[in-house]
């Protein structure tokens, strides 16, 4: 085994390069990224292990560490394993989950603009959402199913108004907003239409909220984020070649249109993860990849840093939601849309400037 | 003759590794090319010419397969290139695009680095060889006091070299190029070409380049392929095939051809309209 911490030979990367070599596997990444990577990891879990033991009922952070650890047998591991953990695991599994949905848009499209949140399709996997709920009433497998459908027509019907001769990023974003503002308001009028009840549940869901979250919903939503992870690992490095334009993607061996297919379905995919699990959350998918992106210093947003980041974000965001106002919590979804509100004016401004 | 792994072997051998046989091939409903046959020289350089429109980059692109043939074939080492996996006939077979992107913060090594992508598995992702690759491609273009600089920020002369750097690094023996000279300054554009023929030369590898300047295909190409509305007006040698008659035929310029004082080769000038007055 050998790790180069140095440049590669006589190749300057102009960033430290991290080599491994094991026989014939091999793989590179540049230190900053692998550092970046690290400390958010690093910083999730110090948050985690600190939140967990805010709320009603407080457990100094030494005894959190005691509970996993295994040595804290007291009351606490009933708080902290049983009440508490569910709900974080699953801000972190549903936040990485975002993160990477949000990179595979954005690379696809070749805009930072470019997220599910905006082009409509976490609208629309909400939409299947909530016929199911409306139809049949719910079940964790049913609503995820209505979420993929959803955000599957969404986003072939956002893709086939944008293109014309070829995909445009810019164009594919305009016309995704227009489809989101249609859809959110088929949104509205399901919401108005269904009885009072479920009503009521479904527009505190709208939001997107974390609460309630027990370990019987974090098995399944592991599974399959591991599952569409390993899918996207199987596939190969091809996001970085579709970047360098349709042409060029083809003639270093990727076939642009079906991979641009296979990364809409995953992209999709993961958009309805989330959704189901905890509904419609905004900004984490716009935000993550491109703050990591400036991070790492990394040409096109990255699968892992983004996962790493909007694992964070989402963490944050709900801790905030959690704690901000004593006795009654807001949804995570208001938290992350206010975060992601100021983020998205930079955003437009800074692209309008380019143009 | 390198043998195919894979693909439909073709009845019938032909002498070059890269041909087109009876191709029909355009966009959407309209065939650009219908019916067109032609052998590539193998380790020469081939110039496709003609006026704009006439179906050149299309045949570049269908040799690239980009664009899929909706009759005859392009047939790559005697199998037909539609049914070669894809990333097999990218370990042959490199094109430089008329346009592409360079993604947003991406450094001269790391776009080089990409063009190793046919050679990359899931788990070996850098290995020994890319790394000489790169390397190599990065020296033979002349960039490696760049690799570290960002692509955004070099002028178009760099940009283009570097990219070519790129397709160097699939280390395929074919590389075709479409429009490589294009928004160079002549200077560059000699560079250019000046590389390709070194390219040719001393690594044996076939060139095929789309060419606006007839000159410039003159004075390196063996072969040349002279197009006008989807189908090859003339081939062969530069002497042969570049004649005041083809000019006129092909793109209706009245002109004279005299030899290139440097190398021979034919010299187009164009015939000089009454508007132009001579100076003396």
């Amino acid at each position: 085994m050998t790790i180069t911490q140095n440049d590669t030979a006589g190749v300057t990367f102009g960033r430290r390069q991290c080599v491994i070599r094991i026989g014939n596997v091999s793989a590179r990444a540049s230190w900053r990224a692998i550092i970046v990577v690290a400390a958010l990891l690093v910083g999730a879990f110090a948050i985690a292990v600190v939140a967990v033991g805010l709320g009603k009922y407080t457990v100094a952070p030494a005894d959190v560490l005691g509970v996993l650890t295994g040595s804290n047998t007291s009351f606490d591991r009933v708080v902290v394993l049983e009440w508490r953990m569910p709900r974080m695991l699953m801000a972190l599994l549903i936040g990485s989950t975002l993160g990477i949905s949000g990179a595979i848009f954005q690379a696809l499209t070749r805009n930072a603009l470019g997220s599910p949140d905006i082009i409509g399709v976490t609208s629309g996997a909400y939409t299947g959402a909530l016929i199911v709920i409306a139809g049949i009433g719910g079940g964790y497998y049913a609503v995820a199913a209505g979420a993929l459908i959803g955000g599957l027509v969404t986003a072939v019907l956002v893709y086939a108004l944008s293109y014309r001769n070829g995909l445009a990023g810019f164009r594919l974003i305009v016309v995704g907003i227009a489809v989101s503002a249609v859809v959110n308001s088929v949104n509205q009028w399901i919401i108005i239409k269904i009885d009072f009840h479920t009503a009521v549940t479904a527009s505190v869901w709208q939001q997107g909220t974390l609460s309630g979250q027990s370990w019987s919903q974090a098995l399944p939503m592991t599974v399959c984020l591991v599952v569409m992870a390993a899918f996207l690992v199987a596939m190969g490095p091809q996001l970085p070649v579709l970047q360098m334009g349709d042409d060029a993607a083809g003639a270093l061996g990727v076939r642009p249109d079906r991979a641009r297919l296979a990364y809409l379905v995953v992209g999709v995919g993961l958009v309805a993860l989330a959704c189901a699990a905890a509904g419609p959350i905004s900004f984490v998918a716009l935000a993550a990849p491109q703050i990591a992106r400036r991070l790492t210093a990394s040409p096109g947003v990255g699968l892992v840093p983004s996962a790493v980041m909007g694992a964070v974000l989402l963490l944050v965001s709900d801790v905030i939601a959690q704690q901000v106002f004593s006795g009654s919590e807001l949804p995570v979804g208001a938290v992350t849309v206010s975060l992601g509100g100021a983020y998205l004016i930079y955003l437009l401004i800074s692209q309008a400037r380019q143009r | 003759m390198t043998s195919a792994e894979s693909g439909h072997p073709v009845t019938g051998q032909r002498d070059s590794r890269l041909s087109a046989d009876h191709l029909v091939i355009g966009y959407e409903d309209t065939a650009v090319i219908a019916d067109l046959s032609v052998d590539v020289l193998d380790g020469r350089i081939t110039a496709i010419v003609g006026p704009n429109a006439c179906g050149k980059s299309t045949l570049l692109r269908g040799f690239a397969r980009l664009l899929k043939p909706s009759g005859g074939q392009v047939i790559l080492d005697g199998h037909d290139i539609g049914s070669l996996h894809t990333k097999e006939v990218a370990r042959r077979l490199g094109l430089l695009p008329q346009t592409s992107i360079a993604p947003e913060g991406i450094t001269v090594a790391d776009l080089v680095s990409r063009g190793r992508f046919p050679h990359q598995k899931v788990l070996r992702q850098w290995s020994r060889s890319d790394d000489e690759a790169v390397a190599e491609a990065m020296r033979c273009t002349g960039v490696c006091e760049l690799s570290g600089r960002l692509v955004d920020e070099l002028s178009g002369g760099q940009r283009q070299r570097v990219w070519v750097a790129m397709v160097l690094a699939q280390q395929t023996p074919l590389v075709l190029l479409d429009e490589p000279t294009t928004y160079l300054d002549i200077a560059h554009q000699v560079e250019l070409l000046d590389l390709f023929a070194m390219l040719n030369r001393e690594q044996d590898r076939t060139v095929v380049a789309v060419l606006h300047d007839l000159n410039h295909a003159c004075r390196y190409a063996d072969q040349i392929i002279a197009m006008k509305s989807g189908s090859i007006v003339a081939q062969g040698d530069p002497k042969s095939v570049i004649t005041e008659e083809l000019v006129e035929a092909v793109y209706g310029l009245k002109c004279q051809i005299i030899d290139d004082p440097q190398t021979g080769t034919p010299l187009v000038v164009p015939r000089a309209s009454p508007h132009v007055r001579a100076r003396t």
